[in-house]
């Protein structure tokens, strides 16, 4: 049995693991709620966004438009949202997988776009290629800087580099159940034309109608998709943190016990020794 | 609902800018500037840098709307807007700055000049100071 002193420092050291954990829970609590709350405030500009689109979409039928019809190109761009710090049990690896388990993805055809450092370290050491990274975004979210993505991602459509785009990043369900998901964003496909309900005009026509406002939608769908992996990122942290803080729990309740049963395993060892030399004297 | 009167929702990225009932809006489109009265056919429009006078009930409200497109609908409108705000949110200095700046690039016109994008930037600039006049 380990000494007294071993199972001492041991269990000193589990509690110090403990109080870190706790305050990293207590911080992603605070962080996701103001995330969610943020994220919820964007929901219905992209409900909007994606409504619209989808009524134009469906209202203009198969026409040969460029952004509804795939590049030439085998190549495909993902744009790949993850967290810039650890210690958020699966969240990273989660959507990494999405991308390198997809039998659809060959990786010598992939061009990575990843948000966030833990994304790119991944790729990286798979052997990817990484055309760009922008981890500083996930710490502060500005529209501006994902059109400014949107409009690089679309030039290298357009020059012909690339032929689809798509998106990987982690959906907000609730507190406790994130979801990864991969979503195509170029070329844009109309949702089932069951309901083509409104019967909408535009000003400019269709097609230049579709020229201005799939760039909006494109920049729409990674801005969102931000805030939920955002608020995805907090929640999944938040639950490995309460995991490792009852963990923690349990193996200092277990070391107590350990100690205990140690030290009073030496205290009858003196007693014994005491009488029996008192016993030897006499 | 009110005859005469529609829902206006104005959503950005970030934030509900606006919403509640109005008379009559007016903006800037691609198209030239329109003024929207409830009852209207159903229309998009794609937004061109201007002001935006929303007619309330009693009183008007002004804002500077620079970019992304509206859904026209007989009893409401959603103005998706990439980026919009009220007077009180300009900084008059640096609107004044911007539209020098691109006025000066547009009269020079050097070789590499995106002439689209000094042409954006000075309706802005001038979007922002019409509104705080």
């Amino acid at each position: 049995m380990a000494s007294m002193r071993d199972i001492k420092r041991r269990k000193t050291s589990i509690q110090g693991t403990q109080q870190i954990t706790k305050a990293m829970k207590l911080v992603s609590t605070v962080k996701l709620q103001r995330a969610r709350a943020a994220a919820e405030k964007s929901q219905y500009y992209f409900d909007s966004m994606f409504r619209t689109v989808n009524s134009i979409l469906s209202r203009v039928g198969h026409i040969e438009h460029r952004y509804l019809i795939p590049g030439e190109s085998e190549r495909k761009a993902v744009v790949v949202i993850t967290s810039n710090r650890g210690l958020a049990g699966g969240y990273n690896s989660n959507v990494v997988k999405l991308i390198t388990r997809n039998d659809a993805f060959k990786k010598e055809d992939l061009d990575i776009y990843t948000i966030g450092n833990k994304g790119r370290e991944a790729f990286a050491r798979y052997g990817y290629t990484i055309r760009e990274d922008m981890p500083e975004v996930i710490e502060d979210p500005l529209y501006s800087e994902v059109n400014a993505l949107t409009a690089r991602l679309l030039k290298s459509f357009e020059a012909g580099e690339i032929g689809e785009i798509y998106l990987a990043y982690t959906f907000f369900k609730n507190t406790v159940s994130q979801e990864p998901r991969l979503i195509k964003l170029l070329p844009v496909e109309a949702e089932d034309e069951d309901e083509a309900s409104a019967v909408m005009n535009f000003e400019p026509e269709d097609v230049d109608a579709i020229d201005m406002i799939i760039p909006k939608y494109i920049s729409s769908l990674i801005y969102g998709g931000l805030k939920e992996a955002i608020a995805s990122e907090n929640g999944a942290r938040m639950q490995a943190m309460d995991n490792a803080t009852s963990n923690a729990e349990e193996m200092i309740d277990k070391l107590s016990l350990q100690y205990n049963r140690a030290r009073q395993g030496s205290i009858t060892q003196e007693l014994t020794e005491i009488i029996a030399g008192s016993e030897a004297i006499g | 609902m009110a005859d005469n009167m529609f829902n206006l929702r104005i959503i950005t990225p970030e934030r509900v800018f606006y919403e509640g009932e109005a008379q009559m809006v007016e903006f800037n489109t691609t198209e030239g500037e329109i003024g929207v009265y409830p009852g209207h056919i159903p229309l998009t429009v794609i937004v061109k840098p201007g002001i935006l006078r929303i007619h309330e009930k009693d009183g008007e409200r002004i804002a500077a709307l620079h970019s992304g497109f509206a859904e026209i609908l007989p009893d409401a409108i959603s103005i998706l807007a990439e980026i919009v705000e009220w007077p009180d949110e300009i900084d008059e200095k640096r609107a004044n700055e911007a539209l020098a700046r691109a006025k000066e690039r547009l009269k020079n016109r050097y070789e590499d000049l995106d002439v689209a994008r000094a042409e954006t930037a000075l309706q802005r600039a001038m979007a922002r100071i019409n509104v705080l006049k």
